[in-house]
């Protein structure tokens, strides 16, 4: 087997090290909320998976494409990468979203837009890789998936605009002046530099995780093709 | 040996939908002969009208409020049933590739499936509508109600037929359907369910066509992708 790369070791280590301080960042630095207490802390996690899950997404989206154009085996597996890594960081979003809503919405779950539209797409994801599941062949399995990954990333802005015809209660803590949906808050700078740093550190392990993801793809598919060969 | 063999030639922009128009005929005709799909998409419509009699006790007051949503729910239901079955006819004794073979553009053997899909969909829905009329009384002849009916079929047929040509050539392609198509359908079902009900309840105008905007939306989107990638999902 191959060694990783010494940039793909730099970046395992630059991950831990980076998730420490953001650790460290979260509990110690940034202040306490007035109102949410600690339990505010778990934004800076909760936007910061979501923004990963956001990254995968769009990565899907555009490496399927690019697979469709081009019938190159290697943007697929970037592709089925991609959605596996955003399938898991949506989920953690969504998980950190549900205990943060508890005390403060008093509910574990409302069908906000943007609660409904990471459901669903968390769906479309697991549909994804029920349907890679179902068929043998790569080639066709490289393309229904690039297929499938297009309709999907269509249809979820879509979803997102139809759900919020509906009144939305989840804060949009970015880019509002007053914070005025349930549970929103102003941030202090100390607040936001943590936030930043957060948001910083998981797009690092993003790209670590992508990295070892898509190589761990790129062995599978030469084992394969060894197999293949040893069988003729 | 003088002329050109007809293949090589231009085809006529006529051939296009001489062969979509072909595909409809020979769907509609297998179908009036065997009328399995039909009615096994009926039979099936009416049991889950009569399920969510049972389950919700759609007395007057409930009715009022959740006609639009029982509606659409069996249409959904009836519709991946008829989707299966009409794309895996084509799989089953390899017609899809006997199709494949013709000298047309992929792109119309897409369109004349979705279009069979849709007349057979559409038939199931006027026959629905006046049974549920009948046995609730309550009056959906609704021009309102109507034309949302048909706009919602079309988004919903349009990626039907898309991931149903892809769900037959899995091996899990019975329960794979469903899985594909409901996650990426929901706006379509969340606008006609909306628009129906504003239809029924005489909602203002105001209140129903951003739904039916975003309706007409979905249908010219999804329309177009499939027949950009509908290539992808027969190659072989």
């Amino acid at each position: 087997m191959e060694p990783q790369p010494n940039a793909l070791k730099v970046l395992n280590g630059l991950s831990v090290a980076l998730f420490l301080a953001a650790l460290g960042m979260v509990f110690i630095y940034a202040p306490l909320e007035e109102t949410m207490n600690y339990v505010q802390k778990i934004f800076y996690f909760h936007i910061s998976t979501a923004w990963v899950g956001m990254l995968g997404f769009l990565a899907a989206a555009i490496t399927g494409i690019l697979y469709l154009v081009t019938h190159d085996q290697k943007w697929d597996i970037l592709e089925s990468a991609a959605v596996e890594i955003s399938l898991i960081f949506f989920l953690v979003a969504i998980l950190a979203g549900s205990i943060w809503a508890r005390p403060v919405w008093n509910t574990w779950w409302t069908w906000d837009p943007r609660l409904t539209t990471a459901a669903i797409l968390e769906m479309i994801y697991l549909a994804y890789l029920l349907l890679r599941q179902g068929i043998e062949d790569p080639d066709r399995r490289a393309r229904f998936g690039a297929v499938y990954t297009l309709v999907g990333s269509l249809s979820v802005p879509i979803t997102f605009l139809s759900i919020r015809l509906f009144r939305t209660i989840h804060p949009a803590v970015i880019g509002t002046a007053s914070a005025s949906s349930q549970g929103g808050f102003n941030m202090t700078p100390p607040m936001v530099a943590t936030m930043l740093f957060s948001l910083l550190t998981f797009s690092v392990i993003f790209t670590t995780l992508f990295w070892h993801r898509a190589r761990l793809g790129r062995l599978a598919q030469l084992v394969d093709e060894r197999q293949l060969e040893a069988q003729s | 040996m003088a002329e050109a063999h007809p293949f090589d030639q231009a085809r006529p922009a006529t051939s296009y939908l001489k062969a979509i128009g072909a595909i409809v005929w020979k769907d509609l005709t297998a179908e009036w002969r065997s009328r399995e799909l039909l009615s096994a998409m009926l039979v099936f419509a009416l049991l889950v009208i009569l399920v969510f009699n049972f389950a919700l006790e759609l007395d007057i007051e409930t009715r009022r409020t959740v006609t639009s949503g029982v509606l659409w729910v069996t249409f959904a239901f009836a519709g991946t049933i008829g989707l299966n079955r009409s794309l895996a006819i084509e799989k089953d004794r390899d017609c899809l590739d006997g199709l494949l073979l013709a000298p047309v553009d992929r792109s119309a053997i897409y369109f004349g499936k979705a279009l069979s899909n849709l007349a057979f969909m559409l038939l199931v829905e006027a026959i629905v509508l006046p049974i549920y009329s009948l046995l609730y009384d309550t009056n959906l002849f609704n021009l309102g109600l109507i034309g949302t009916i048909l706009l919602g079929s079309i988004g919903y047929i349009a990626v039907g037929t898309l991931l149903a040509s892809m769900a037959v050539q899995a091996r899990t392609r019975d329960i794979l359907l469903p899985i594909l198509l409901f996650p990426v359908v929901i706006p379509v079902l969340v606008a006609a369910v909306k628009a129906s009900s504003g239809f029924l309840q005489g909602s203002p105008a105001s209140a129903i066509t951003p739904w039916i905007n975003l309706l007409v939306a979905y249908d010219i989107i999804f329309i177009a992708v499939a027949f950009m990638v509908f290539d992808f999902v027969v190659e072989e």
